[in-house]
């Protein structure tokens, strides 16, 4: 093989690979918007927030600890000097599920048949108050998370490939992230598992049915609260898990919930409503992205592609399929 | 008029409490606070009987089954004056899935199946607020049983089915919670006279069958005299008349206003209004 064909091979696995861990945040918008019609701008917010928390939870250190050393003079900073991060990850979830009951007490609960540009505008009052809320519980520092992902390049697969190039050239094999690939087998594991769930079961089906009709689905007798509540919950699971890879990979820092606006072309492009589309949306803009920055890069000699061509994308997307790859077409009788 | 009761229904529901169901005392619903819907409706439905709520548009048909499934608070509105209960229990303050439990459904005008799934899965969301798999399996079987065409079509996406086959999906819905009572609402709307027929059939043969007392709201008043046993006009929020559907197909007004014969043969267009003016039950 020659070198350039293995190198698109191995700008293309990146390409996947990123991909994945853009899907994992579109993931946690398509449950919401097809069980509640709202666009949930805190997504991003929720990532930064179960990050922060599964940290704080790991590394034991008390919740608002600068607020009350600040009012009462003490001194407090940890509980306990480390947990498992498996037990920290089990706090998260609980966390992430109280959050989502208090999302519906607070603000779902009085608008109940609301126009969705309002619900959009209190999500986007949501991201922020939750952002603040999670500044004042962990503090604004940079935090290093690690629950035993292993990262860094596959030593494995750059000796499998180091071979593969013609006799004589310079080649020394390929480089992926572990991390990436852990990604890319939660990702898999997650979707098959949310497919199962809401074709198989009963509360599954309840969730599709309040996607096509609120009304309907309250005559029936399906409670449309506890619905609300086990979607944000559930989507508050996913949100974790992208907050747990992506703060692997770069740290826990507050520029995290900024992904929700990496997730939004690849909801574009895979549509708001569709599953399967949020992984083959995230896929195509990884890969898009890649390819972009090394060949059309190369081409003009110009850089940083990678970081508006996920928009261009979307906005071709928009211009000539607006419901995207896997987006529901609007079903209509008279 | 004399077996006809007018804006009598005290007397009406001493006569009949004891096999009453479902007992509507002069409810006022208010949407968003201010717009008055229903202006102090009374009704009694019999147990296991079909009774008709009639009336032309916006006379308050909806809102009367809505406030009694409890539908409203969702669109804003809210049982304002009165009472509603239900073998007795006051339901005033429940919200609808607790209203499902306690055997109460309603079937909402237009139909709202659920349109992207299948019809299968839609008539099994019918039976959420139910625990015993084996139970609703049988219940599948007989909800099939009514609507064999449902069957045949168990695998297509409600959506693309038809707007009569939708109404079957909608009613057989209903039928999976194992109701006590059906609030239907409008089911010939949009449907040819032929499936009206048939729907209204079966709607009949499972009031009979099964003993589930039903409340249909229509505007097709001689269809619904024909299957129902008692009936209701509402006019502005108001019941403006009430009695056995025999005597309301035999009332005049009914005839000339609702059924659209009288037997005075052909009247000028101007006369008739006239005639309607002096007749205002308001």
């Amino acid at each position: 093989m020659s070198v350039e064909l293995l190198n698109f091979i191995e700008t293309v696995l990146n390409g996947l690979m990123s991909g994945i861990m853009y899907s994992l945040v579109a993931l946690g918008f398509v449950l919401i918007f097809k069980a509640s019609g709202v666009f949930n701008f805190a997504q991003g917010v929720f990532a930064l927030f179960a990050a922060l928390t599964l940290v704080g939870f790991q590394t034991g250190q008390v919740p608002f600890s600068h607020l009350i050393n600040e009012l009462f003079g003490t001194k407090l900073h940890h509980w306990y000097p480390e947990i498992h991060s498996f037990l920290a990850i089990i706090f998260t979830i609980i966390t992430m599920i109280v959050l989502a009951w208090i999302i519906e007490r607070l603000v779902l609960k009085h608008l109940v048949n609301q126009e969705p540009i309002i619900l959009f505008m209190a999500t986007i009052g949501l991201a922020f108050v939750l952002e603040g809320i999670g500044d004042l519980m962990w503090g604004s520092d940079v935090k290093v998370l690690d629950v035993g992902i292993p990262s860094g390049g596959s030593e494995w697969l750059e000796n499998a490939t180091i071979g593969l190039a013609a006799e004589g050239s310079e080649y020394y094999g390929m480089y992926i992230d572990v991390l990436n690939v852990w990604a890319t087998v939660i990702a898999v594991i997650l979707v098959t598992a949310l497919a199962l769930f809401s074709q198989y079961t009963k509360t599954g089906r309840a969730l599709r049915a309040v996607a096509d009709d609120h009304q309907a689905a309250l005559s029936v007798g399906i409670s449309l609260r506890t619905i609300w509540v086990f979607v944000w919950a559930m989507s508050g699971f996913i949100a974790m898990v992208a907050g747990i890879m992506w703060g692997t990979e770069s740290g826990v820092q507050f520029s995290l919930s900024l992904i929700a606006l990496k997730a939004l072309p690849v909801l574009i492009l895979g549509g708001f409503t569709s599953i399967p589309g949020a992984i083959i949306g995230g896929l195509l803009i990884g890969v898009g992205e890649k390819l972009a920055e090394i060949y059309i890069g190369g081409l003009f000699d110009i850089g940083a592609i990678e970081n508006w061509f996920a928009y261009f994308m979307a906005l071709v997307f928009l211009l000539f399929r607006p419901q995207g790859l896997f987006g529901e077409k609007i079903i209509e009788r008279v | 008029m004399d077996d006809i009761s007018i804006k009598n229904n005290k007397k009406h529901s001493k006569n009949k409490k004891n096999t009453d169901l479902l007992i509507v005392n002069n409810i006022e619903v208010v949407y968003n606070h201010v717009i008055l819907v229903l202006k102090g409706v009374s009704l009694n439905v019999r147990k296991g009987g079909i009774t008709t709520l009639l009336g032309g548009n916006g006379a308050g048909k909806t809102t009367t089954l809505k406030s009694i499934s409890n539908l409203l608070a969702s669109e804003r509105g809210e049982v304002t004056k009165g009472s509603i209960s239900f073998e007795n229990i006051d339901v005033h303050a429940l919200d609808p899935s607790q209203l499902v439990k306690l055997g109460v459904i309603q079937v909402m005008e237009g139909r709202h199946c659920f349109e992207h799934l299948t019809v299968e899965e839609n008539l099994l969301t019918g039976a959420y607020t139910r625990k015993n798999n084996k139970e609703v399996k049988y219940d599948l079987e007989r909800v099939y049983n009514y609507f064999p065409r449902l069957k045949d079509r168990r695998t297509s996406q409600a959506g693309y089915t038809s707007g009569g086959e939708q109404q079957m999906v909608a009613i057989g819905r209903a039928l999976m919670a194992n109701p006590r009572m059906i609030l239907l609402d409008e089911p010939s709307m949009g449907l040819a006279p032929q499936l009206v027929k048939q729907i209204f059939e079966i709607v009949s043969q499972i009031n009979k069958q099964e003993g589930v007392t039903i409340l249909l709201a229509e505007q097709n008043t001689n269809m619904a005299l024909q299957y129902a046993e008692y009936a209701y006009i509402l006019e502005n929020g108001r019941v403006v008349m009430e009695g056995s559907a025999k005597s309301m197909r035999d009332n005049e007004d009914v005839k000339e206003f609702y059924l659209g014969i009288s037997g005075k043969g052909r009247q000028s267009y101007r006369d008739f209004k006239q005639y309607r003016r002096r007749k205002r039950w308001l």
